[in-house]
């Protein structure tokens, strides 16, 4: 067709010589991706999510630490050293495994959460926890392969998982963390199924997204059941030093160095920016993560590790994770006397004895993720809770983020969400009793609704528009 | 309004570059799309060398208009604010020109069932539909308000929010027991929902430009969505959707298209630009469905393929245009 044949068109034709005709599906590469991009799509949620830039919003979504209560002029000056008077190493490639000083380090910090014979020849350093668990799952699962996880679990664990094409099995969990007897039961399960359990991947303190924690009897209880199902364990422990009631409670890896691989990371005792983790492995384990991480980056940044060191050697580091505990404790209080005090029946929520996290439940019949742009509108952020899960699950459960906000943003951000729950109520209350059995179309004819003939109803043709006065 | 005439200056005319000045972001469940708009239309301008930057309908906005005036502002914003009227009617206030459609003009487009109306009573075709907002299914009971309109709509429903743009929040529902959710799902976009008549066709989008000599078609994309549904995910993934532009129609249909959009653009008094989506039927039926005064332009959208589709580079089309309204301004 000629463009300029079309009535009322008077742009010339011809192409445009730097016009360059574009691919039909905008894409050439189209039909060439590897079949585990297909679920990669842009989506809503993701969008919906974009106005939480915006200061009138107030985001209980993201879990971002407070990183502004650090010393920032004093960690300034301390990286400025690091490379202008040590710039050939720290502006340097470096070990595969890391920097000996800073594991070294590590081995220090686990030894508050009771692991204290491990040694730094046994951790590798990672580009945060995240690139550890990607390198554990690449190590350890084959396409099929099952792993277990608590439900809900971490969602960036469930990427990883999916792109590696491991099946996830999730396995309950209540206000004292996962259940040991639904770990057996889903252990029996598989046997019987034939599935082969790669591993358990569990974050035993202050959950993402659930906010609990597993409680001594039930850590005993699940190193227990690895030892008598041969089940090996991945502890993701990012933030056990950010408790609230109580001393860190012991790891598992400290119980059990055989059968529990643990993942530590500073991006909440620290700085999340620096992209600082670790893998505590036996000695076996480690030599494959070296490998599979060498294929990977190379090596951890020098720059970042030399930063965590130096930061770990020369600044209150311990008094800093005291000072960032009170801060989300008070953030935390804020979040659960708002939630007591204004949300409406039904709704339930978990109460988090420290991290980042509370996990609240809708009252029935109530969906998060199709909630969400009632909250946008109302200028309020959490999470959809179905997005934890790897089976669809979640839809009444939203996760809420207190690390980010002031205590007074926060309250705000829970009397809107509270308002948002109440609308959305009123709403399931006109339609969920709606029986669509009973509709004309389905008397008329008999049981096949789009067979029914829309004409049979007399009346004017369709242009009874409610008009509310906007236009 | 007063419509602006005035042709663009010669190139080498003018004393100083054009200042423009990109709106996007903005606070609503379009401001991803809208800041892929923008960071496209800023790109498309400084190529074709105007002194653009991008800002966001924010509290810094009519200050920073005050302090660094713009020779006119290009809105990108899709939803509320930028698209209903309210942004333009403030900058129709502060003198600032803008590229685009009056600000009465858009609250009728911005209101879809009140556009069709209009559409409707100038005798062009548009699916019948029905828009009501949730305190009438309260009052009269859900069930009989949603028995009738199946029995007089019939299967399947498209069900959207009254206003918005991008797909968000449309459903076709194709069984009845699924239409309540529907509703539901539908009601957390606004206070609103459009019912409308499905009309099985080829997706068409229709972009309209008004370059001094009035308002011309440009040529027709056909959107063909490899799922079978043009939503979300399909219209901002790469690869999801086969686009043809200009559309793969006979010459009557293309031109009974072309001057359908044409005339939706006069009868809502629309200026500068627009997007009209429709349907055409398989008997070669071309209905109205929407029109955009903010269409997309970010590399997945269909205004810009329908411009290169003419053989013309966007960022020429939109200087021009932002160019246009300087001129009338400065006059």
């Amino acid at each position: 067709m000629n463009p300029s044949g079309q009535p009322g068109t008077h742009l010339t034709t011809g192409a445009h010589p730097h016009v360059v005709p574009r691919h039909p599906r905008l894409d050439p590469l189209a039909d060439r991706y590897a079949a585990r991009t297909h679920g990669m799509k842009t989506s809503e949620i993701r969008a919906l999510f974009s106005v939480v830039s915006r200061p009138e919003v107030v985001s209980l979504a993201g879990g971002m630490p407070a990183v502004t209560a650090l010393p920032l002029d004093a960690v300034g000056s301390m990286i400025g050293d690091l490379v202008s008077g040590m710039g050939a190493q720290t502006l340097q490639y470096g070990s595969g495994q890391g920097d000996p000083r800073l594991r070294e380090r590590i081995c220090d910090v686990m030894a508050l959460e009771g692991i204290t014979g491990a040694s730094p020849s046994e951790v590798v350093v990672t580009v945060g926890s995240q690139q550890g668990l990607d390198l554990v799952t690449r190590v350890f699962c084959d396409p099929g392969d099952v792993i277990l996880a608590e439900g809900p679990s971490y969602v960036g664990a469930l990427g990883v998982f999916q792109a590696s094409e491991a099946r996830v099995r999730h396995v309950a969990m209540d206000d004292h963390g996962l259940i040991p007897e639904a770990l057996e039961e889903a252990l029996l399960d598989c046997r019987a199924n034939g599935d082969r359990v790669k591993f358990l991947y569990t974050v035993p303190n202050f959950h993402n997204p659930a906010g609990v924690t597993l409680s001594e009897p039930r850590r005993e209880a699940i190193v227990a059941l690895a030892e008598k199902y041969d089940l090996l364990i991945i502890e993701d422990n990012p933030y056990g030093l950010l408790g609230f009631e109580h001393e860190p409670l012991r790891a598992l890896r400290a119980r059990n160095n055989q059968r529990v691989i643990y993942l530590g990371s500073f991006s909440k005792t620290f700085s999340p920016g620096l992209r600082v983790g670790w893998v505590l492995a036996p000695l076996a384990v480690r030599e494959k993560l070296v490998l599979a991480t060498e294929a990977q980056v190379l090596c951890p940044p020098s720059l970042t590790q030399y930063a965590v060191a130096r930061y770990l050697d020369t600044q209150p580091w311990r008094e800093q994770i005291k000072l960032f505990t009170e801060l989300y404790r008070e953030r935390r209080d804020a979040t659960l006397e708002s939630l007591s005090g204004l949300m409406p029946a039904g709704t339930a929520w978990t109460r988090p004895e420290g991290g980042f996290y509370v996990w609240l439940k809708l009252p029935h019949g109530l969906d998060a993720k199709l909630m969400q742009p009632r909250a946008v509108n109302a200028h309020v952020a959490y999470v959809p809770g179905i997005g934890f899960f790897a089976d669809g699950n979640g839809r009444e459960y939203m996760r809420l983020s207190y690390c980010y906000p002031e205590p007074d943003q926060i309250r705000e951000g829970v009397r809107r969400l509270a308002r948002v729950i109440e609308a959305e109520l009123d709403l399931h209350s006109t339609f969920d009793r709606v029986d669509t059995g009973t509709f004309r179309a389905v008397r008329a004819s008999g049981h096949e609704a789009r067979s029914f003939d829309s004409g049979t109803i007399v009346g004017p043709a369709n242009s009874d528009t409610y008009e509310d006065g906007r236009a | 309004m007063t419509e602006a005439r005035a042709p663009a200056p010669a190139p080498g005319t003018e004393p100083h570059p054009l200042r423009a000045v990109v709106l996007a972001g903005g606070l609503t469940f379009e401001r991803e799309v809208s800041l892929s708009s923008g960071t496209q239309v800023w790109e498309e301008l400084v190529r074709a060398g105007i002194d653009a930057e991008v800002r966001d309908a924010d509290a810094d906005l009519l200050p920073g208009l005050v302090a660094a005036p713009a020779d006119a502002v290009f809105i990108a914003l899709h939803g509320a604010t930028g698209e209903d009227g309210a942004l333009r009617a403030v900058l129709d206030l502060a003198g600032v020109p803008y590229v685009g459609s009056p600000a009465a003009a858009c609250r009728l487009a911005w209101d879809k069932p009140a556009a069709k109306s209009v559409v409707r009573s100038a005798g062009l075709s548009t699916p019948d539909w029905v828009a009501l907002p949730h305190s009438t299914f309260r009052e009269l009971g859900a069930a009989a308000v949603l028995d009738l309109m199946v029995a007089r709509l019939g299967l399947p429903l498209m069900v959207k929010p009254a206003s918005g743009g991008s797909a968000l929040g449309v459903q076709k529902v194709t069984r009845l027991e699924d239409l309540p959710a529907a509703m539901v799902s539908c009601f957390a976009y606004g206070d609103t929902v459009m019912v409308e008549r499905f009309v099985e066709g080829t997706e068409l989008a229709l972009a309209v430009v008004d370059l001094g000599d009035g308002p011309q078609a440009l040529p027709a994309v056909e959107i063909a969505p490899e799922s079978g549904v043009f939503d979300y995910s399909s219209r901002y993934t790469p690869g999801l959707t086969e686009y043809h532009a200009p559309a793969r129609l006979s010459d009557e249909v293309a031109a009974r298209a072309a001057a359908l959009a044409v005339q939706v653009h006069e009868e809502l008094g629309l200026a500068d630009l627009s997007r009209t989506d429709a349907i055409v039927a398989p008997d070669g039926e071309v209905h109205f469905l929407e029109v955009n005064v903010s269409p997309g332009l970010t590399e997945t959208s269909m205004f810009p393929m329908a411009v290169e589709a003419a053989g013309h580079e966007l960022g020429e089309v939109l200087a021009q245009l932002l160019a246009r309204r300087a001129a009338a301004a400065s006059r």
